[in-house]
């Protein structure tokens, strides 16, 4: 079967962003950019179903303007077999992105769609359950085990109580938590190899979508800082700190 | 007119919806209740004492035993046509099936709210916390998940009305497995006044008893960090950070827990942080109101002995 993992290019999730002075936004210049975390676990699962024979051939797609091309080399590195770049010099939120997702899942008809939970920057984690819900089929979000057997997949979901197991009909859709699995590194050779996959090129303009914005971002602040506390030399003086200072045990 | 979708696990109703109808509050406007499950009478019982709902909408169905989201999604996109709002927790049950709402109604979903400035206008933590932004939504129907930590609890004392709704929605391409729960006997990770997580620092499963007896003294729930997590230490659903749960107690206690942007998301709104670690340069001190530079395996006893 055909697996499509879409990824998405973010900040790196070392970098201590900054937001810019006019409170517009978050500084992205000259910053460290990297695959999205969980966009990586799925391209790995996606690699790891082709490896175990589930799989015949795996699509990366990335949605975004032409540097998103240095992420998409990273995951046919990684082990996917061909690339779709649908290419926009706007950002896009989750609902566009989801219904230009949907219009290459119409085209493509992958069997399987894994995308990562949530990106890091706007830490939204919509775009797997919109795709899903534009698409009609059913989800398996915040897997941390995807089993496919016969028509349908089973996931493992990671929910606040703990795992849940569901079964999905195929097509289906699933999002990837941390523990989904362990991504590999790319080799040099790989990273050689991937220069020569085919990567198709699109212009999300001609997908024939309303892609205008469906909310206005007002201002980006910082964050209410933290005073710095004190450091104490015992237990003995952190007990009593807590109860007479901080009052937060009696 | 709002519906806000109660959290619940067909027994009982979380506290963090009492939360998220303090978010509806602050929006505006007559709220409604809506009890999705499976023999779920004493959820419907206890979400008609919630104050300032009038009434309490309840589908009781096989179908939504589980809360599927293919099956919830359909309820929920079919009631919103009578609503100029419709809210859920950022739980994971919210998260799952609030996007797929939106995509049927055509609208974005504003995710994860802190605080409402209007009807329209919501505020959200961005890049893990880093950023805070304002954002205004356009839709003429407003779809959004909430982060209770940033709302107060309403009361208890109401009466609302309680309807059935008879319709049910099987969207027949999902079904539920198994379900492998966490059992605990201590208070909801999420609405714990008081939290002492582990780390890397802990070594191994065994010594997060060590955090158990002070715990039970602080009536404290355990949460861990994601090096924790897997490392196998404990099980994922005891996670605070970026991805896991977002907790906000009156005290959070890290011991072992370098502090990394991830793990800092998830708790640096609590009142007061302390900071047991033996590595004096941990990014965890620079957000801890009181730290300890100590080695935990000494600290954690005597502090267990003293409380």
């Amino acid at each position: 079967m055909k697996v499509l993992v879409p990824i998405k290019r973010v900040i790196d999730y070392n970098v201590k962003v900054r937001v810019k002075p006019d409170n517009s936004d978050v500084d992205l210049a000259n910053v460290k950019m990297a695959i999205n975390p969980f966009c990586e676990i799925a391209v790995e699962e996606a690699v790891r179903l082709k490896e175990a024979g589930t799989a015949t051939e795996v699509v990366v797609v990335s949605i975004g303007d032409k540097k998103c091309q240095e992420q998409i080399r990273t995951a046919l590195a990684l082990g996917a077999d061909r690339a779709v770049h649908i290419e926009t010099e706007e950002s896009l939120d989750s609902l566009n992105i989801a219904k230009l997702l949907q219009k290459l899942v119409e085209e493509e008809a992958p069997q399987l769609v894994i995308l990562g939970k949530q990106s890091i920057d706007s830490d939204n984690n919509q775009t797997g359950q919109m795709l899903a819900a534009l698409t009609g089929m059913p989800q398996g979000t915040f897997a941390s085990e995807v089993k496919v057997d016969g028509d349908k997949v089973n996931v493992t979901r990671e929910v606040d109580g703990g795992l849940q197991t569901v079964a999905l009909n195929l097509p289906a859709i699933v999002t990837t938590d941390l523990r989904l699995n362990e991504p590999r590194y790319a080799k040099l050779p790989d990273i050689m190899k991937a220069k020569r996959k085919p990567l198709d090129v699109k212009s999300a303009a001609d997908f024939g979508i309303d892609l205008s914005p469906r909310a206005n971002v007002l201002k980006v602040t910082p964050p209410a800082e933290r005073s710095a506390g004190v450091v104490v030399e015992s237990i003995d003086e952190l007990v009593e700190k807590l109860k007479n200072e901080a009052k937060v045990i009696s | 007119m709002i519906l806000v979708y109660a959290e619940h696990d067909n027994s009982s109703l979380k506290a963090e919806t009492l939360k998220t109808v303090a978010a509806a509050q602050a929006i505006g406007g007559d709220i409604h209740l809506l009890v999705a499950g499976h023999n779920c009478g004493a959820v419907a019982e206890e979400a008609a004492k919630v104050n300032s709902v009038a009434k309490v909408l309840v589908a009781d169905n096989a179908a939504y035993e589980h809360q599927l989201a293919e099956n919830v999604s359909l309820l929920v996109t079919e009631l919103a046509a009578d609503y100029d709002t419709v809210i859920a927790t950022a739980l994971t049950t919210g998260k799952n099936f609030m996007p797929r709402v939106a995509a049927l109604l055509d609208v974005a979903q504003i995710s994860d709210i802190i605080a409402v400035e209007s009807a329209d206008t919501f505020v959200r933590p961005i890049y893990a916390g880093n950023a805070i932004a304002t954002v205004q939504s356009l839709d003429a129907k407003k779809v959004i998940t909430v982060r209770a930590t940033g709302f107060d609890a309403v009361a208890t004392d109401g009466a609302a009305e309680v309807v059935a709704i008879g319709t049910a929605t099987d969207a027949g391409i999902s079904s539920h497995v198994s379900d492998e729960l966490t059992e605990s006997e201590r208070p909801d990770l999420g609405a714990a006044p008081v939290v002492i997580s582990g780390g890397r620092g802990m070594q191994n499963g065994d010594n997060f008893k060590l955090l158990e007896g002070i715990a039970d003294k602080l009536g404290a729930a355990i949460g861990a960090s994601r090096a924790a997590v897997d490392a196998g230490f404990v099980p994922n659903d005891m996670q605070v950070g970026q991805t896991g749960k977002i907790v906000a107690p009156d005290l959070y206690i890290a011991v072992g827990i370098s502090g990394a942007i991830q793990h800092l998301a998830g708790m640096k709104d609590s009142k007061v942080i302390v900071a047991i670690n033996k590595d004096p340069e941990a990014p965890i001190f620079q957000v801890a109101d009181y730290g300890l530079v100590a080695d935990l395996f000494d600290a954690l006893p005597e502090l267990e002995s003293k409380l």
